[in-house]
């Protein structure tokens, strides 16, 4: 089977100027895929790539065999990819519940109450918090919203950049075990992690991103087990 | 007690819904398209021109005339932001902000052109007042704007709240990038808020025009109370700026109120400064205006 | 137009492009070197213009002053007293983003205009103020007049192009373009941002009010119409866009360059019928706005593009700068 997404050879920055470059990654169908690296790397340009914000100078991106390299940012959700970016991801001002309906308005899902109602049963907290603007919710809270926000539209690529950023540890297993819960309804991930050790346990297969180029590519087990990966990135202490 | 209602509190209001209309519009584009839109007191000027000439030429009340003048000045904005301000999107909104100032001058040089530098009125003689319980005394212009701000109002917060295209442009002025992220078409939510706002401001060129009379600098007077309104209902909080606009058109009225004196607390001349004045103390102490709006 | 007819011409044209010449300089310091949207130029060329009027004027029951003093008091006055004002005004709102600064200064300017159109004792009002001197007044008669006027005038444009020029290359001159292109950069080498800001508003200013002053001595009298937004604040902007700006020759190319036009179109609307003649300036006034909006589309840079001497700001100029 061919993979959903394809990255081959992917140079692209800001203004002109190359940030990643050469960059080559893989997505099949219901993998969880995760992109760690150093603070400045490159991860983010990759995601941002996908979704057309950065500009990109030369290589390809495929999604289910079709090109979307500078397919303009907003037909990508209509196609079935969903992006929850690494800050500034919510709409503070629009409560819960109309942050949820942004994500139906580009790709209206065939039964939207449905929808609604399994976004609520993976985020409950959010249910009592339906009318409050979202600006006012908590860091993980707000990492719900985004990710609600994303599934209402039933992806079926899912690109999540640093999801756990800033949670407490409580949180971060949560989103994790929500990372998991969303693949099994079908969906396909690729996410960036700076909590690499947990990341690359749930994760099928990693990538590890160094100045902009890849650095290393295996199973999640497989680096995870890797001595020079564990001292370089996952912070020397042996896996607990 | 009923002087100060009659000649200060109505007219207040009357004075207030239009700078409200005209500044929701303003906060919009300022939310939505980053820029503070100079132009806009001139869409105002051209909407009433606009109205005007249906009066002429169909023989109706101005307020009936009032769509003519609405198709009008939207329009005549959504020609000028593909033209204008479109080209300039991608660079720092200073160079929009510059572009505006020269489609003001675009506007009433147009204007000038077509109907003439001369005062016009929409209608001749001398209106009498509304006289309720023999105590009310007020011009039927002041009730009829302050009607229309009510409707507006409601029909406003309906439509942000309520419907899709609201819900979208309340997002894009929230987080423009996510807002692209999520798929929404940016390009329609600014095509809604230049109709939006170009509506509202033809209906404040006619009630302003109806209040006085109709010149080229109409809507260019105006402007600066207006940017005044929507600064202190918050940048990007469209409901805001209509209170903002009650505001300053209250504080503008009543500070020539006898408050203090038999004399009133400020020169009627200098009615508008107030305007101004209050503008550049909010733009120091309190930028983000009373509601928490956005800032740049 | 006779030959003599032309050259008289000539001569006021000169004379005005010098005056605009002069406050194209002055937004240049503050847009160009500076970066501060200044939209309220009309307000502190007002201030200069009645600061030197009342100074120099021949005492008259209709407004204050009336000192008679020398020409150049009145000037250096000029000068001191819309620096006075750039720097109140600078001090209220020179954090404010550009958006905002052009609000605010065109509020506070829109305020001055109210005061000298109501405030009768000082300006006599609408009726305006007559009999200000010129320079080297009975040296020349009448037209004749003009040609020394206009030496005067140009002048001190050549005196205030050397001084910017001197500033633009002047270590002074650097860091504010530092500011300018990269605030939170200079801020953290220790800048002190606001005050560098605040020093470029007030020279600006300051020679915003020498324009003023030259602008009343020419025409020997004042009125509010002659410091209407328009005519000054807007055109002083199309001709620095279109000029280039951050670089003063552009700012003096830029004012006689669209002085030229304004007056050409002048000349030109002035030979139609006379019911197009009335509506003449209207024409002038959207070929200006037209104008305005090709520089923005098509030449952004201006006539003469900004050099940047030494510092490797001009990477990205296009996106952040003029
Ligand atoms: N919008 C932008 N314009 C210019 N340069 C940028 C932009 N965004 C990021 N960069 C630069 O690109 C490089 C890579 O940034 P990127 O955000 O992709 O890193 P990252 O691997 O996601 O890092 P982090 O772990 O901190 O999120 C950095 O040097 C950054 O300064
Ligand atoms: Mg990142």
């Amino acid at each position: 089977m061919s993979p959903l997404l394809a990255i081959d050879g992917l140079t692209a920055g800001y203004g002109g100027l190359p940030i990643i470059d050469n960059i080559n990654l893989l997505v099949a169908q219901k993998e969880i895929i995760v992109v760690i690296g150093p603070n400045g790397a490159g991860k983010s340009t990759v995601l941002k790539s996908v979704f057309a914000l950065t500009s990109i100078l030369s290589g390809s991106i495929r999604f289910a065999d079709q090109e979307i390299a500078g397919i303009a940012t907003q037909k990508l959700v209509p196609m079935g990819i969903c992006a929850v970016p690494q800050t500034r991801n919510i709409f503070p001002s629009l409560t819960v519940r109309e942050n949820l309906d942004i994500g139906t308005y580009a790709a209206p899902p065939r039964n939207r109450a449905q929808v609604e109602e399994g976004v609520l049963t993976l985020f409950p907290d959010l249910k009592q918090k339906l009318d409050q603007p979202a600006g006012e919710l908590s860091g993980g809270q707000r990492q719900m919203v985004t990710l609600g926000r994303a599934l209402m539209s039933e992806p079926k690529l899912l690109l999540l950049d640093e999801p756990t950023a800033g949670l407490s540890p409580a949180y971060l297993e949560r989103i994790f075990d929500l990372i998991l819960a969303i693949r099994q309804t079908g969906i396909t991930i690729l996410m960036v992690e700076q909590n690499a050790r947990q990341a690359l346990s749930i994760a099928d297969r990693a990538y590890v991103l160094v100045n902009g180029r890849n650095f290393a590519s295996d199973t999640g087990a497989n680096l995870l087990a890797n001595d020079e990966i564990r001292r370089s990135f996952l912070g020397g202490s042996r896996p607990s | 007690m009923m002087e100060f209602i009659n000649f200060y509190l109505i007219p207040g209001l009357a004075l207030g819904s239009i700078y409200a209309l005209g500044a929701i519009g303003i906060s919009m584009i300022f939310g939505i398209l980053r820029f503070a839109h100079f132009a806009h007191g001139d869409v105002m000027t051209l909407g009433a021109y606009g109205t005007l000439t249906a009066v002429w030429t169909l023989g109706l009340h101005p307020l009936l005339a009032l769509p003519v003048g609405i198709v009008f000045a939207v329009l005549s904005v959504l020609a000028v932001d593909k033209v204008f301000y479109k080209p300039l999107r991608e660079l720092p909104t200073i160079y929009t902000v510059i572009a505006s100032f020269g489609v003001a001058l675009i506007f009433r040089s147009l204007i000038q052109l077509v109907w003439g530098s001369q005062n016009e009125v929409f209608i001749r003689g001398v209106q009498k007042p509304v006289v309720l319980f023999d105590l009310l005394r007020v011009s039927l212009l002041h009730l009829e704007a302050i009607a229309i701000i009510v409707g507006v109002a409601i029909a406003l917060h309906y439509f942000l709240s309520r419907t899709q295209t609201g819900r979208s442009m309340r997002a894009v002025s929230d987080n423009a990038e996510l807002a692209r992220v999520a798929g929404l078409d940016t390009e329609k939510v600014v095509r809604a808020t230049w109709i939006i706002g170009g509506s509202l401001a033809a209906i404040a060129g006619v009630l302003a025009g109806l209040d006085t009379n109709i010149q080229p600098n109409l809507g260019w007077n105006l402007i600066l109370p207006m940017f005044a309104a929507a600064i202190l209902g918050g940048i990007g909080k469209p409901m805001g700026a209509l209170l903002g606009g009650m505001v300053i058109g209250l504080v503008e009225e009543l500070s020539s109120y006898p408050w203090l004196t038999d004399e009133p607390l400020i020169n009627p001349s200098y009615k508008t400064a107030t305007a101004f004045l209050m503008m550049v103390i909010l733009l120091i102490f309190r930028p983000q205006g009373l509601l928490k709006g956005r800032l740049f | 137009m006779d030959p003599v007819g032309l050259l008289f011409f000539l001569v006021g044209f000169l004379i005005m492009a010098g005056i605009y010449a002069i406050l194209c300089l002055a937004l240049n310091v503050q847009w160009g070197y500076g970066g501060l949207f200044n939209a309220g130029i009309a307000g502190f060329f007002a201030v200069g213009a009645y600061t030197s009027a009342l100074l120099t004027a021949a005492p008259a029951p209709t407004h204050l002053g009336g000192f008679e003093l020398p020409v150049l008091v009145g000037i250096i006055a000029a000068a001191v007293t819309a620096g006075l004002t750039g720097w109140a005004v600078a001090k209220i709102c020179i954090r404010l983003k550009s958006d905002y600064l052009a609000m605010a200064s065109i509020g506070i300017a829109e305020i001055l205009r109210m005061v000298i159109v109501n405030e009768d004792w000082l300006t006599n009002g609408s009726l305006g103020i007559t009999n200000i001197p010129r320079p080297f007044d009975g040296l020349l008669q009448g037209r004749e007049a003009d040609i020394l006027f206009l030496a005067f005038v140009w002048v001190i444009v050549a005196i205030v192009y050397l001084v910017c020029n001197r500033l633009y290359d002047s270590p002074w001159g650097r860091t504010l373009r530092a500011v300018r292109d990269n605030e939170d950069a200079a801020r953290a080498v220790g800048k002190d941002v606001d005050s560098f800001r605040l020093q470029t508003f007030v020279i600006g200013a300051a020679l915003m009010g020498v324009a003023g002053a030259l602008s009343a001595h020419y025409f020997r009298f004042l009125s509010p119409e002659a410091t209407e937004p328009l005519l000054i604040t807007f055109l002083v902007w199309v001709m620095l866009m279109a000029g280039g700006s951050g670089n003063n020759k552009g700012a003096i190319i830029g004012a006689l360059s669209v002085w030229a036009i304004w007056s050409l179109t002048e000349i030109v609307t002035n030979r139609l019928p006379a019911e197009f003649a009335t509506r003449s300036s209207y024409i002038r006034m959207l070929l200006i706005g037209l104008l305005l909006q090709f520089v923005l589309q098509k030449y952004r840079s201006g006539l003469l593009p900004e050099r940047s001497p030494g510092i490797a700001f001009d990477k990205d100029k296009d996106k952040t700068h003029g």
